[in-house]
């Protein structure tokens, strides 16, 4: 579960990311967080992550105050989420396999049981045939697929996306839509911050909208 | 713990790769190292020796009692019994000046240019045992020795081995000095290999810190491979200090023929080269905790 409580976010400099936004995501939800780019969206997500701290209010993530962990507890914290980057962050100087290895390098799988588990999401994405590729010879949206197999090798409970869809056309945009349903199926708590009306429309997901830092509309699921 | 030692064995083999994956670099590396830490250690090794030797050699130290040329026998006679019932003398031996003049012409070959010597040059001697050969008796003894009537000079010696040992500390501390600045020196290259190494990989770094890796974890492979390189300069400037001794005592073998001894330098101990290797991994590591620490602070991902 994920509850917002009252958070401001204000930037060094005075620019205010965040008014007084308050909202719970129960688990097992996909939420889309909409509005228009320097809305907060991003900065919506990076408090989640404790990439940002709130300037007041309160962030829980599982039972945890994300604005109150110690750094040396933000690491675990983070291992709950699946993260998908709006840049992908791929890694270019190792194949695919190694890139989807690394969260369970992190987390100190067995090498055995890590294979596995990497084939397993590859697979998941369509991109097993490609385990030796590097990522640049990758096209977008086969990219875009490979940074969500890194993002949920791990079995995360939480899949946070940052405008998954942004560079993709309508088809693999559609075609990612389908993946985040079918992890939403098994369980996993959705999160995805994007302007793509045809993929809110597709998905019919619960909405967060913002605008200007502001809450403008916490709708049920059943509200396009 | 076994999540542990596989992260640990699995930093160990992708350190290794890594040095692997760029060869000329790391032998760069390596060598710079190697050489840095080669002075050093050779400069102990030439020490450990030369204390070797200055062991062998002052085992027995003596004390000559050179007379003064005008000495006549009488005196000489007085001098072999004041030494005859001197409590500290334990054994001497009368050395006449005729027979040290044949001995120079008969052991050195230079017969000819003795000979064509007006008269005898060399002045009656005696070699004295002290009854101990502590320093500070020996000392005394000399002293003592050389107020006695046309007495010339009293030789010590001991005296020059221990101007040797004072050599060889001055030595040691010179090879400590070096050491010292070369280990800065070392450190210095790990330091910048790393914040290299860190640049290249900020991208890796970032992500990784982003999908949940702690700070140890991201620290490891680069404090393994600042080990591994100073451990792997610290063989190379073993495997030269080896090759130098190796070198040199074949020309010893040679020169010591020719003298009619037998010289040989030693190789580094094996507690010695333990030291050596241990010492040079740890600089290597030391030297990337510093780099690590003061640019992975610099990474921070937004």
């Amino acid at each position: 579960m994920i509850q917002f409580s009252k958070v401001y976010k204000r930037y060094p400099g005075g620019y205010e990311a965040l008014r007084n936004v308050s909202f719970t995501i129960p688990d097992g939800e996909m939420t889309f967080v909409t509005g228009h780019s320097g809305a907060g969206k991003s900065t919506l997500l990076k408090l989640m992550t404790a990439i940002e701290r709130p300037t007041s209010g309160s962030v829980v993530v599982n039972g945890q105050n994300v604005g109150a962990l110690r750094p040396r507890a933000i690491p675990f914290l983070r291992r709950n989420f699946g993260l998908i980057f709006q840049d992908q962050k791929l890694l270019f100087d190792r194949n695919v396999f190694e890139n989807v290895m690394l969260p369970l390098n992190i987390n100190g799988y067995e090498r055995r049981e890590a294979a596995r588990r990497v084939r397993a999401a590859l697979d998941k994405v369509g991109l097993l045939g490609r385990e030796k590729s590097n990522p640049i010879t990758l096209s977008g949206g086969e990219q875009q697929r490979l940074a969500i197999a890194r993002a949920i090798v791990h079995r995360p409970s939480i899949l946070l996306a940052d405008e998954p869809t942004a560079n993709l056309d309508t088809d693999h945009a559609n075609e990612l839509g389908g993946l985040f349903k079918s992890f939403n199926q098994v369980g996993v708590t959705v999160v995805i911050a994007t302007h793509d009306e045809h993929l809110t429309a597709r998905l019919e997901p619960r909405l967060i909208a913002l605008k200007n830092g502001e809450l403008i509309a916490a709708l049920p699921g059943d509200v396009p | 713990m076994r999540t542990w030692l596989t992260q640990h064995s699995r930093t160990l083999s992708s350190t290794v790769a890594r040095l692997a994956r760029a060869p000329v670099a790391s032998l760069l590396n390596i060598g710079v190292i190697g050489i840095a830490l080669a002075l050093p250690v050779g400069l102990y090794v030439g020490l450990v020796n030369l204390q070797a030797l200055a062991r062998d050699l002052a085992t027995e130290p003596q004390l000559s009692i050179f007379l003064t040329l005008d000495a006549a026998r009488t005196d000489v006679a007085r001098i072999e019994d004041r030494l005859r019932r001197h409590p500290g003398v334990r054994k001497f031996s009368h050395v006449p000046r005729d027979q040290a003049l044949a001995d120079l012409k008969a052991s050195t070959g230079m017969g000819d240019i003795v000979g064509s010597l007006g008269r005898n040059p060399l002045p009656d001697a005696f070699v004295v045992d002290g009854g101990d050969s502590s320093p500070q008796t020996l000392e005394r003894l000399r002293d003592e020795f050389s107020d006695w009537p046309k007495v010339g000079h009293v030789q010590l010696d001991s005296a020059w081995a221990n101007r040797l040992a004072a050599a060889l500390r001055l030595g040691r501390i010179a090879v400590l000095l070096l050491a010292t600045l070369l280990a800065f020196a070392l450190i210095a290259v790990t330091f910048n290999t790393i914040r290299l190494q860190i640049l290249t990989q900020r991208q890796e770094i970032e992500v990784s810190k982003l999908i949940g890796a702690t700070d140890p974890f991201i620290r490891r492979p680069f404090l393994y491979y600042g080990a591994v390189l100073g451990l792997a300069g610290g063989l190379a400037a073993w495997a030269i200090v080896w090759a130098v001794v190796l070198l040199l005592n074949h020309g010893l073998a040679d020169l010591s023929q020719l003298y009619g001894t037998r010289l040989e330098l030693r190789h580094l101990v094996a507690t010695d080269s333990v030291s050596v290797l241990g010492f040079a991994a740890w600089l290597g590591w030391f030297g990337a905790w510093l780099s690590v620490g003061r640019h992975l602070a610099e990474i921070d991902p937004q």
